[in-house]
């Protein structure tokens, strides 16, 4: 779940009210979200660094504030502010809009055929007279970060790149070229690198390492050009220093570029919903035009309503409750999804606007209404149905031949350590270790263990099997192999198994092994039990 | 190489020293000495008034331990004696102060032991009484050492002094000596006198019933030892369950009387498949990456999906469908067939539900308990493998509204009856809910547990009925079993590094309802 910190001050001012920490905590769990931790940026600076490094920072109270995943949406105090407010009925949710520029043609990004190779998708969008603030800007910046850790999965389904617009002129190329072909001067440094050279320089970012494998072994990487050459980014990687934004930036150019293009445009759109709030005309975005390599041309951002009916019938059955089809409208319209009763029986009309890409079926629709309505006002009840219970029980455990050959393990390939590699296939090991770390306890210890190992099976669809096992340990300062004798004839007397050649249970030594005689009795214990 | 599942163990048999026991104390008395005893009686019965036990030992010329030996075992017997004790103190000699009683102050006795031709400091310094004997002997100038004698320093006589001893009878109680040579000491003895059912004769007590006294009857006149209650009892030969599994069979009984019946979750490896496409979870979803999720690497890739399904599973995903308009990108079936350590149980729920779905549909109820591995970061309260409880619920028309009642009903029978539900996200579910529960210790809301209600998406590609709906709610075995048994390490609880004596200690579990 993203966690976004967030002013306490800032976010009252803007919500019009303070409230308590609890209040403020109350409304976040109706909401769907959690008001993780009340923190500070020096109390996490002296708790991450020691309190020496933390000494001259801010002592601002932050909120951490756990958002769900698919919530996009509410990853920026914007967007928080705006979702809240029209839950509260206190605002309309704004409509976004895009528009054509008012003097001249749109800025075009021309994408070429050779990104096909390793990034194949753009989008990109204008916000025109924008005005920043440092908190604004602050912002802008965190909720690319976010994205890029959430629904851009670390960069590599999607980039951002935002750049000043009255930097760099259009139209843009989006091109792919080998990274000994590509060389700019990126952000933040002050000389010029080529691609190749930037990949062994971000090696040992602690930021950027994160993003370099994402191209590294491509023949050609990313890049786009505006109508001078001057490099706006490479993506994932870096944007230019020359088109970098600043508080004093009017006008943004924004490009996405994507493995998928489906989250690109879902990028794009939160980009500029969120910030075109402070445009001159709040709430507009100036489009850009996208020219694919084969001439189609696309015009970005989407900003796309959609609009669903559903029955007021439908929200009450799946809920549990007995709304009007006013109220449940009333209800949806506070989840910023604008509703309206159509006046075709208990018909519903849902706009969901672009901010909301995560409604993509009534059963989302219905969860909003439920949410509006207050999960914890809905009556409990209890379902009629009638079943009988049954058990998985000792019944279906087989006594079977106990196994003297290692059989083969499954193996996990991206183990957590080098203890746990393979998927064990013996419990034996498992006993022995916990014999190991309690050797402090009272003899004789006396432990056993009944579950399930991993075995490799191709008749199985996964190619792999669960099998029951029991194992037993007797650990004593004389051998006592009749204990562990006398266990396994008692599990086999209780699970009605006579002691008998042929038609029965018994115990004969393994070839090459030796029992008694003191030592590690388990050799003697890895006789094979024949049925 | 390792193995990769921790052991879940449980102690057999018990396996306590037993040092204590309810007859311990009169085992102890009944070792007095027969000889003593009666002694001690005829002492009693002669005396004027009462017997003092140092005395009485003085005059039996027995140590006078024993006798109070035997003064405790008559008090066992009943009220044949009385005895109360009483302390004195006087001085008396520690061991060194009766040395030097007896064989002179130790400056004497170096004094003594140089010959007129001297000694080797070395060698004066090897006897008992040389160290102290000869730094005062020194300050009294009684002897002198000469360091450039040839064979090393050397000891002699200064003076001739002829010695007599007297013994000092009296020291000060306040000398503040290091060495006290005589030390204050407080005697402990008793005053003995005839009890109110005294007599010079003692029956035995017998410490056991025996058959052979049912028998003759003579169990009537025999007078039995009382019981010590102050004693721990013997510790019955037993073995212990592991608290996880007390735990799980609670929770086990809990689904079982709601009338669940169990999943059949032995199957640790999944493929991708079942575990997160068919329960509509996008291939790109942060769950499926390499940081969440065990992959296999032998056997690395799973076959056989049912083709028609698998289909309709790969439309959803991809292009939509049953009102949905999915999530729209390309899914790729080579994605679907990695194989991995499940990471949730659902994944076995699914393959339930699709099964279900291939019949003609009637109302379950189902229940997990069983291991899930995620590739988590490790920490106190987190290990990459815990064991899922998992309930589900598949019937037409459920409510959102029946899966809060089905919870309380559930938390009820754990004990839990304060329950809020916070809106959730879950890539399967919609409604999803967090369970919080009040904790009254922490004085706040807890969360118990996730739940939901299965998307169209899943359900409806499997071919189960449009009107059909599936609740379901899951949560950990580890967290309510470390809560209920106060474990803060889960390591002490799982794994090979389990604390034997928290298995052998732990009490029964009892989910109050």
């Amino acid at each position: 779940m993203p966690t976004v910190g967030v002013k306490r001050d800032l976010l009252f001012t803007a919500l019009g009210r303070t409230y308590t920490d609890e209040e403020f905590d109350e409304l976040c769990f109706e909401y769907g979200l959690e008001l993780d931790e009340i923190t500070s940026e020096k109390e996490i600076i002296s708790r991450e660094q020691g309190g020496s490094k933390a000494s001259g920072a801010s002592d601002v109270i932050l909120y951490k504030i756990d958002v769900p995943a698919n919530r996009y949406d509410l990853l920026c105090l914007e967007g928080l502010v705006r979702g809240l407010q029209v839950f509260m009925n206190k605002m309309e949710a704004p409509r976004y809009r895009r528009v054509r520029p008012v003097s001249g043609e749109p800025q075009r990004l021309v994408i070429t055929k050779e990104t096909a190779a390793v990034r194949p998708h753009a989008v990109a969008a204008v916000l025109r007279n924008i005005t920043f603030t440092q908190e604004r800007y602050d912002s802008f910046i965190e909720l690319q970060d976010k994205l890029h850790q959430n629904v851009c999965r670390k960069r590599s389904l999607v980039a951002i790149g935002t750049h000043d617009l009255d930097t760099i002129s259009g139209p843009f190329t989006y091109t792919a070229k080998p990274p000994g072909e590509i060389s700019f001067k990126p952000l933040n440094q002050t000389k010029e690198y080529t691609a190749t050279q930037l990949m062994s320089l971000y090696k040992t970012d602690s930021h950027l390492k994160h993003f370099l494998h994402i191209i590294e072994d491509k023949p050609v990487y990313p890049v786009i050009y505006d109508s001078n050459g001057v490099v706006l980014s490479m993506p994932p990687i870096i944007n230019g220093d020359h088109s970098k934004i600043s508080l004093e930036t009017k006008n943004v150019f924004i490009e996405c570029t994507a493995t998928d293009v489906t989250k690109a445009k879902i990028v794009l759109d939160m980009m500029v919903t969120m910030f075109s709030e402070y445009c001159a005309q709040p709430f507009t975005v100036e489009e850009a035009e996208v020219v694919y390599p084969d001439g189609k041309t696309c015009k970005y951002p989407e900003l796309a309503y959609r609009k669903e009916k559903l029955s007021s019938e439908f929200i009450n059955r799946k809920v549990g409750i007995n709304e009007s089809t006013e109220t449940l409208a009333r209800l949806l319209t506070k989840m910023c999804l604008r509703s309206e009763v159509t006046g075709a029986g208990d018909e519903i009309e849902v706009e969901i606007p672009p901010t909301r890409s995560d409604v993509i079926h009534a059963c989302d629709i219905m969860e909003d209404a439920a949410m509006a309505f207050g999960f914890n006002n809905i009556p409990y009840t209890t379902p009629l149905t009638y079943t009988v219970a049954h058990q998985v029980g000792v019944s279906s455990c087989t006594v079977g031949r106990a196994l003297t050959l290692a059989p083969p393990a499954v193996h996990i390939a991206n183990p957590k350590t080098a203890e746990f590699q393979v998927a064990r296939t013996t419990l034996l090991p498992g006993l022995l270790k916990t014999v190991a770390a309690n050797r402090k306890m009272p003899l004789p210890l006396k432990l056993f263990e009944i579950s399930d190992v991993v075995l490799k099976d191709e008749t199985k669809d996964v190619g792999a099997r669960n099998s029951r096992r029991f194992c037993a340990v007797y650990y004593n300062k004389s051998p006592g192999f009749e204990v562990i004798h006398g266990l396994l004839d008692r599990t086999m007397q209780l699970l009605e198994e006579k002691s008998a050649r042929g038609d029965g249970y018994h115990i004969q030594a393994a070839e090459g092994k030796k029992g008694g005689g003191g030592g590690w009795h388990f050799r003697a214990c890895r006789n094979s039990l024949n049925r | 190489k390792g193995t990769l599942f921790s052991p879940f163990l449980t102690s057999l048999l018990g396996s306590r020293d037993v040092t204590s026991g309810l007859f311990q104390a009169s085992q102890g008395s009944s070792m007095a000495d027969t000889g003593v005893v009666e002694s001690l009686l005829g002492l009693v019965e002669k005396a004027d008034g009462g017997v003092d036990s140092l005395e009485a030992a003085a005059g039996l010329g027995v140590d006078h331990q024993l006798l109070v030996g035997a003064v405790k075992s008559l008090q066992a017997l009943g009220d044949l004696i009385s005895a109360e004790l009483r302390s004195s103190k006087h001085w008396e000699l520690s061991g060194e102060g009766t040395e030097i009683a007896e064989q002179g102050s130790h400056e004497a006795r170096v004094f003594g032991s140089i010959p007129p031709q001297g000694l080797t400091q070395s060698d004066l310094m090897k006897l008992s009484f040389g160290k102290i004997g000869f730094s005062k002997a020194m300050s009294s100038k009684w002897i002198r050492v000469d360091k450039a004698h040839e064979g090393g320093p050397r000891v002699f006589r200064t003076v001739r002094i002829k010695f007599t001893w007297t013994v000092i009878t009296a020291f000060s109680e306040n000398r503040s000596s290091t060495r006290v040579l005589p030390a204050f000491r407080t005697v402990k003895s008793y005053w003995i006198t005839k009890g109110s059912s005294f007599s010079t004769t003692i029956t035995k007590q017998e410490t056991e019933l025996t058959p052979e006294m049912i028998a003759s009857g003579s169990w009537k006149e025999k007078k039995f030892k009382p019981y010590n209650f102050q004693a721990m009892g013997v510790a019955p030969d037993c073995g212990h369950m592991h608290p996880l599994m007390k735990v799980r069979t609670q929770f086990r009984q809990i689904f079982l009387e709601m009338g669940f019946t169990e999943m059949p979750t032995n199957n640790f490896i999944e493929s991708s498949f079942w575990n997160f496409d068919s329960l509509f979870q996008p291939q790109q979803h942060p769950a499926r990456d390499q940081h969440d999720t065990f992959f296999l690497s032998d056997p690395a890739l799973a076959h056989d999906f049912p083709q028609d399904y698998l289909e309709r599973v790969k439309k959803v995903h991809s292009e939509g469908g049953y009102g949905s308009q999915g999530y729209k990108y390309a899914w790729k079936v080579e994605e679907a067939q990695k194989n991995i350590l499940r990471t949730h149980t659902t994944a076995v729920s699914a393959r339930m539900l699709y099964k279900l779905a291939q019949q003609k549909f009637t109302p379950v109820k189902y229940f997990s308990i069983d291991r899930v591995f995620r590739n988590e970061t490790l920490d106190a309260t987190h290990l990459a493998e815990f064991h899922q409880i998992e309930g589900v619920v598949a019937d037409r028309g459920l409510t959102l509204g029946d899966l809060m009642g089905i919870l309380h009903a559930f938390f009820t029978k754990l004990g839990i009856t304060k329950l809020r539900f916070k809106p959730a996200y879950n890539p399967y579910t919609e409604p999803s809910m967090e369970v919080f529960s009040y904790h009254e210790g922490l004085k706040k809301w807890v969360e118990v547990g996730n739940s939901g209600v299965f998307r169209p998406e899943m359900l409806l590609p499997m071919g189960l009925p449009e009107d059909v709906s599936v609740i379901a709610w899951g949560l950990s075995l580890e967290r309510p079993t470390m809560i209920k048994y106060g474990i803060n390490n889960i390591r002490e609880l799982v794994g090979h590094k389990v604390n034997l004596q928290m298995v052998y200690d732990s009490p029964v579990c009892r989910l109050e309802s």
